[in-house]
């Protein structure tokens, strides 16, 4: 039975910040059991090691390149680097891209890593999700949902 | 070149937000400026009114890094207001659980964070393009902390099993067993590791530091000791406030410490094994001679080698606790709730976090202090950059902005912890 991790990050005391972490939470719900559902500060090292063993692994969190709020990015880590914005809001400057471009380095990854980054525009201390992005992780959460049915409809035997 | 101004605006591989402004005129350095801008997060203006009993889950949110330093501070200072005294197995299991976070706080530093400054690379991922075997066994070495962290505290981060008077579960033995076997598969690598990284290349750059670190009449310091230092200090940690001043700068958001008459002073890794290389393991004594290490070091760019020190310590004090553990009949100690002021330090991985707290009769909390060691480090950090600098101006200026950011790395400042980024300012005029 391949493996399939979900990875929400960020703060969810920190505004946007929680967008990756609210759609994980959303997912518990949707998936159960079906995937193994982690909420993580964003430190790579712990991202890394949450990696291991994984078939399929989804990473959730927010970024800023300036789109506007809402704004979601779908990133095949297979297809290249990641871009800069998903490093920022980490603590170290060392979150989900260093993970990522580690995880590359050292021949980690799972075979099929797939980013989803959430455009975020305010992150004060104690603030909600703002509209755009709360919305954001409901839709976000239903397309992993969806590529989550689809990988096991294509692994199952028939 | 007579004078100039090195201007970072943000450095990398530091936690937290900061900067750094260096300013140089007539080829001396005038002044220079560790910035902290993160705006504060008032911890302990929102623990008042709060119960006792949910202070240390609180204080623990201070830090992703370093979750248990903050518990344990609050914790013992609650404990004395409380008449709690922990001893036995209850006491080695708090030991245990600050092993756990030494060797994952350290590890993540000399690997992800500061060894890349010294083998020429930006960043670990470069680095791990050719060192990948060093990197791969690092991160098992520090997953072992993590492991530690969870099997006590029910989880990595910020744990949720400690509490004033103990824990609010203890493990079993056999739930300890399957961590001795990780820690004695990572001890060997713990040893290379510290005579891998003793042959980097340091600057030859020393200070006469006042060290301070908790000293302990038995065992290497963690929770508990006296307040020494090499200058002749040798206080109760409840004379602390009278000894220490916090005063606040304009350009940081994280309030400078001093010795009261006397001026700045090092807390961290340095300063401990400086003032306890007796209390170290046998092997981490031997391994740190045979690399070159005197009893003392004085020269901050070798906290990295010390800390690796430190953290084959951590593995050897773990592997002891666990060998000796039988669980406690009770997992707490229970007190007796009643108005009073306790305070307490401990030896947090960046040095000591001192904690002050009151509370009423009805065990909520009225006053609260916490003193981060990246916040009594700011002063000594700035001195350093001061006083090195000017034996590096001959280099170009992005190799100068290196040097001093890897200056500044040295004590892996925790800034979200002192106040709470940083940016590189060099004004060479």
């Amino acid at each position: 039975m391949p493996r399939t991790v979900v990875l929400g990050i960020g703060n969810i005391e920190r505004g946007d910040d929680g967008a990756g972490r609210r759609t994980a939470r959303l997912l518990r719900h949707m998936l159960l059991e079906r995937a193994e559902i982690v909420e993580l500060d964003g430190e790579a090292t712990t991202i890394l090691a949450k990696l291991e063993g994984a078939d399929t692994a989804y990473l959730i969190d927010a970024c800023v390149s300036n789109l506007p709020a809402g704004t979601v990015h779908r990133i095949d880590a297979k297809e290249g680097e990641l871009p800069q914005a998903y490093s920022d809001l980490s603590t170290h400057g060392f979150g989900l891209a260093a993970a990522i471009e580690l995880g590359r380095a050292l021949g980690r990854l799972p075979p099929r890593t797939i980013v989803y980054a959430i455009e975020g525009e305010c992150f004060d201390p104690g603030l909600p999700l703002t509209e755009a992005v709360a919305a954001a992780t409901v839709a976000v959460a239903d397309r992993i949902r969806q590529e989550i049915e689809e990988d096991e409809a294509c692994t199952k035997p028939r | 070149m007579a004078s100039k101004t090195i201007k970072l605006d943000y450095l990398a591989r530091v936690e937290g937000e900061g900067a750094f402004k260096v300013v140089v005129r007539d080829g001396a350095v005038k002044h220079a400026e560790l910035r902290i801008f993160e705006p504060p997060r008032f911890f302990e203006a929102f623990l008042r009114g709060r119960s006792y009993m949910e202070v240390p889950d609180i204080t623990a949110r201070i830090c992703g890094i370093c979750p248990i330093a903050y518990m344990m501070g609050s914790i013992h200072a609650l404990e004395k207001v409380l008449g709690i005294k922990i001893d036995g197995q209850l006491r080695e299991l708090r030991r245990l659980i600050y092993c756990g976070e030494w060797i994952e706080s350290h590890v993540l530093h000399v690997f992800m964070l500061h060894a890349p400054d010294f083998l020429g690379y930006d960043s670990v991922i470069q680095m791990a393009k050719d060192h990948g075997d060093l990197v791969k066994k690092a991160l098992e070495f520090k997953k072992v902390g993590n492991d530690i962290m969870t099997t006590i505290g029910g989880r990595e981060i910020h744990p949720i099993n400690v509490r004033v008077g103990g824990f609010y579960r203890v493990p079993t033995k056999r739930e300890l067993q399957p961590l001795a076997e990780k820690l004695k598969g990572v001890r060997d690598f713990a040893i290379e590791a510290i005579r891998l990284v003793a042959k980097f290349d340091f600057p030859d750059s020393e200070r006469d530091y006042e060290f301070v670190a908790l000293r302990h009449p038995s065992e290497y310091p963690l929770n508990e000791g006296r307040l020494v230092s090499n200058k002749g200090m040798d206080i109760p940690i409840e004379d602390y406030d009278a000894t220490f001043e916090e005063t606040h700068v304009e350009h940081s958001t994280a309030l400078h410490s001093h010795i009261r008459g006397r001026g700045p002073y090092f807390t961290g890794p340095l300063a401990r094994y400086s003032l306890n290389f007796d209390k170290l393991t046998p092997t981490a004594q031997q391994v740190a001679r045979e690399v070159g290490l005197g009893k003392t070091c004085n020269n901050p760019f070798k906290s990295i080698v010390v800390r690796l020190v430190e953290s084959l310590y951590a593995v050897e004090e773990a592997l002891r606790i666990i060998a000796a553990y039988e669980p406690p009949e009770k997992p707490f100690v229970e007190g007796t709730v009643r108005a009073g002021s306790g305070c307490h330090a401990t030896e947090a991985p960046r040095g000591i976090c001192y904690h002050r707290y009151t509370i009423d009769d009805a065990g909520l909390v009225t006053f609260a202090r916490i003193i981060a060691p990246t916040s009594q480090n700011q002063p000594t950090i700035e001195k350093d950059l001061t006083s090195f600098v000017g034996n590096w101006l001959d280099l170009p200026d992005k190799e100068l902005q290196y040097r001093c950011e890897q200056a500044i790395r040295n004590y892996d400042p925790c800034i979200s912890c002192s106040c709470h980024f940083l940016k590189l300012d060099v004004d060479r005029g």
